[in-house]
């Protein structure tokens, strides 16, 4: 097999991981911040790939492009949701957390099923069955915008963590949220603005799978535990892990499926996960409990 | 003489009492129409499918009754589950059914297979190719489709036939199968079957997948890396649609792509999905003869009933499921009775010359399988199933080698 394949493959690895990262962004902030687990992670995705099939279909909007509006919309939903729903529960046992976000998980899923029904979805693009040809590499179109846009996506949070008074707050009270609401910050504004940003990413990741992929209401488990496998090994909570993991994990299964065999790309990432939770149970990049 | 003091005596009471225990029984078994129960996977994984067979039953009763045959046809969801197909299938013959048929799954279809046994109430099945269902001595089933390895026989019989025909020179295949039951029933059936038919390629590469994944963007990769002349798939609808798009994507450019026998290649969605560039894929299976008269009536009754759909008929799906109905609307013209051993014997003797399906007469030997069972080669050409061999049931030519991916509209 000749070393372009290698680098094709690898490169395939790298774009899928970025939007893979993306998706485990939006799990690992909530986490990080609100300490609770959102269960209905993938099946937030899927509803975002249902808009942007929606949104294809009214307005003729590519995914990619559709990913922005959507993050906005996610974003309000996520912060409405959290005001409304889960910040109750969050300081409840993880157990009420579960079963809150489980049955959310299952009203997204029938809810879809019951107005889309059970079919595959898709969307036509006009590069969707195009690729671009650099140095005898083929790499498709698709694929490196939907990468770019989730790169951005990405970078735009990283920014807004890092450059905005309310960013910093938020990092504040993840770090040490006694400390933050003895300074006066209002924590649950934080918290929801927080669970609106998880949600923006999973809203910006699945418009852009929308363009990678076909996919049906079922397709929402598969994410979930894809989602869940990323920021395991990136370590829980943890941006930068998140980004890794997804990288880590896009490139892990290409590069084994090309050397060994497709079939066992699942245990590559699960082999993964086993190993990171042996050796270092925070994760990569996560921190050890004290 | 005896003289009656009342109206019911001990010996009326216990003569009415037993009619009217029996009395369901004798309906059943003296109606004038046939009351079938017919099972398929309406929703759940399996929908795809099931709304396919659901299309051929709905343009069934109107060729049925000019034919002269009188069915009753109630129509149940299985769900895909195995679970709700047996706890189904105990619903529809406590509510009367005399017959059943179905699932279009392998294991639905066992499920129901179980109940129908413990009932005595004849089992047709349209659709399902797991080895062991008609292996397993039931007296009430029959199966009017074929075996996954006589599937694979057939299906790479007619490989080598339709490349000869075509005057391709095949030295090299690359065997790409999804990874769940059906592709990997298949594989091992490749790998027993393979050997012994003396085919003039080799497989070079035995690729499984996981049909659930993303992409199989690095599965084709992999396959352009091997270069085959032959590339040889079994899939379904979804992740031949993923295929297809990484095939284009990476412009892998076979000079052949066929199925030894499997979905996906001919659904409605896999068209939709990746419009022109379906074509030129082949696939061999059994298929409906266009060329008989029986199929040119269900066709005339499947446009009916179906006015929005693309195709004449639906696959292979619908056919089977027609055949299923008509096997079990002349066994009960035959028997005179909707009676459970009755109707099974006159299933057992079917002899029907005149049907659907490419083959021989459908008939059952003592395993209950139908033996005549053919298949064809069906080309995707101009979006359209397309039978290019054999001959005498073709109406096309196959366009091999096959065509290039750039440029297609």
């Amino acid at each position: 097999m000749s070393f372009s394949l290698y680098v094709e493959v690898l490169i395939q690895g790298v774009l899928s991981g970025l939007v893979y990262g993306l998706m485990a962004l939006g799990l690992s902030v909530i986490f990080g911040v609100v300490r609770v687990v959102n269960f209905a992670h993938g099946e937030f995705a899927v509803l975002a790939m249902y808009c942007a099939f929606v949104l294809f279909g009214l307005a003729g909007v590519d995914p990619i492009i559709a990913s922005i509006p959507l993050a906005i919309a996610f974003f309000v939903l996520g912060y409405a949701m959290q005001r409304g729903m889960v910040q109750p529960f969050v300081t409840r046992p993880q157990h009420e957390q579960f079963i809150l976000l489980v049955g959310v998980a299952l009203v997204i899923t029938n809810g879809l099923l019951l107005v889309f029904g059970p079919e595959s979805k898709h969307v036509d693009l006009p590069y969707s069955f195009d690729s671009y040809t650099v140095a005898g590499v083929l790499i498709d179109k698709v694929r490196v915008y939907g990468a770019a846009a989730a790169l951005a996506v990405t970078a735009a949070l990283f920014a807004f963590f890092r450059f905005t008074s309310t960013g910093t707050a938020i990092r504040a009270s993840a770090d040490n949220l006694t400390g933050a609401a003895v300074v006066g910050l209002d924590v649950k504004r934080l918290y929801a603005i927080s669970f609106g940003l998880g949600l923006a990413c999973v809203g910006a990741a699945g418009s852009i799978m929308m363009a990678l992929t076909d996919m049906t209401p079922m397709l929402a488990p598969s994410l979930t535990l894809l989602a869940f496998t990323i920021v395991i090994v990136g370590g829980l909570g943890s941006m930068t892990g998140a980004l890794a993991g997804g990288l880590l994990i896009g490139v892990a299964e290409a590069v084994a499926s090309l050397v060994v065999s497709p079939a066992i790309k699942s245990m590559v990432s699960f082999g993964l996960l086993v190993l990171v939770l042996a050796l270092r149970p925070q994760g990569l990049f996560g921190k050890a409990e004290s | 003489m005896t003289a009656k003091t009342g109206w019911i005596d001990r010996r009326s009471l216990l003569a009415g009492a037993s009619a009217t225990i029996a009395a369901p029984a004798i309906v059943r078994a003296q109606g004038k129409s046939l009351k079938i129960a017919l099972m398929l996977p309406r929703s759940g994984f399996f929908a795809q499918a099931g709304q396919s067979c659901y299309r051929g039953a709905l343009a069934t009763p109107k060729v049925l009754s000019d034919l002269g045959y009188n069915v009753e046809i109630v129509h149940i969801d299985t769900e895909s589950s195995n679970d709700v197909s047996r706890t189904q299938a105990e619903k529809a013959i406590n509510d009367g059914a005399q017959c059943v048929i179905g699932a279009f799954e392998s294991g639905n279809t066992i499920a129901i297979a179980q109940v129908c046994e413990q009932r005595k109430v004849p089992l047709i099945c349209n659709i399902a190719s797991a080895p062991q269902l008609t292996g397993q001595g039931y007296q009430y089933l029959v199966r009017n489709f074929m075996t996954g390895p006589g599937l694979v026989t057939n299906g790479l019989k007619l490989i080598g036939e339709v490349s000869k025909a075509a005057n391709l020179d095949l030295k090299t295949a690359v065997f790409m199968h999804s990874n769940d039951t059906f592709g990997t029933a298949q594989s091992q059936a490749m790998g027993k079957i393979f050997p012994t038919l003396n085919m003039p390629f080799k497989i070079v590469e035995s690729i499984a997948y996981d049909p659930k994944a993303q992409d199989l963007s690095v599965e084709v990769t992999k396959v352009r890396g091997i270069n085959p002349d032959l590339l040889m798939i079994v899939t379904r609808a979804g992740d031949a649609i993923k295929l297809t798009r990484d095939m284009v994507r990476q412009k892998l450019q076979p000079k052949a792509i066929m199925s030894p026998g499997s979905p996906g290649l001919y659904d409605e969605e896999f068209f939709k999905a990746v419009g022109p560039y379906a074509d030129g894929f082949i696939y061999n299976l059994p298929w409906f003869n266009v060329k008989s008269q029986m199929t040119q009536a269900l066709e005339a009754s499947f446009k009916k009933t179906n006015p929005n759909h693309r195709f004449d008929l639906d696959g292979f799906n619908a056919g089977f499921t027609f055949e299923a109905l008509l096997v079990a609307a002349d066994a009960f013209k035959r028997a005179g009775s909707g009676d459970g051993e009755t109707l099974m014997k006159a299933i057992k003797a079917t002899n029907i010359k005149d049907h659907v399906m490419i083959g021989g007469p459908i008939m059952f030997n003592e395993k209950g399988d139908n033996p005549n069972i053919g298949s064809a080669s069906v080309q995707n050409i101009g979006q359209k199933p397309t039978v290019v061999y054999p001959a005498d049931v073709a109406v096309a030519k196959p366009i091999l080698p096959f065509p290039a991916w750039q440029g297609r509209k």
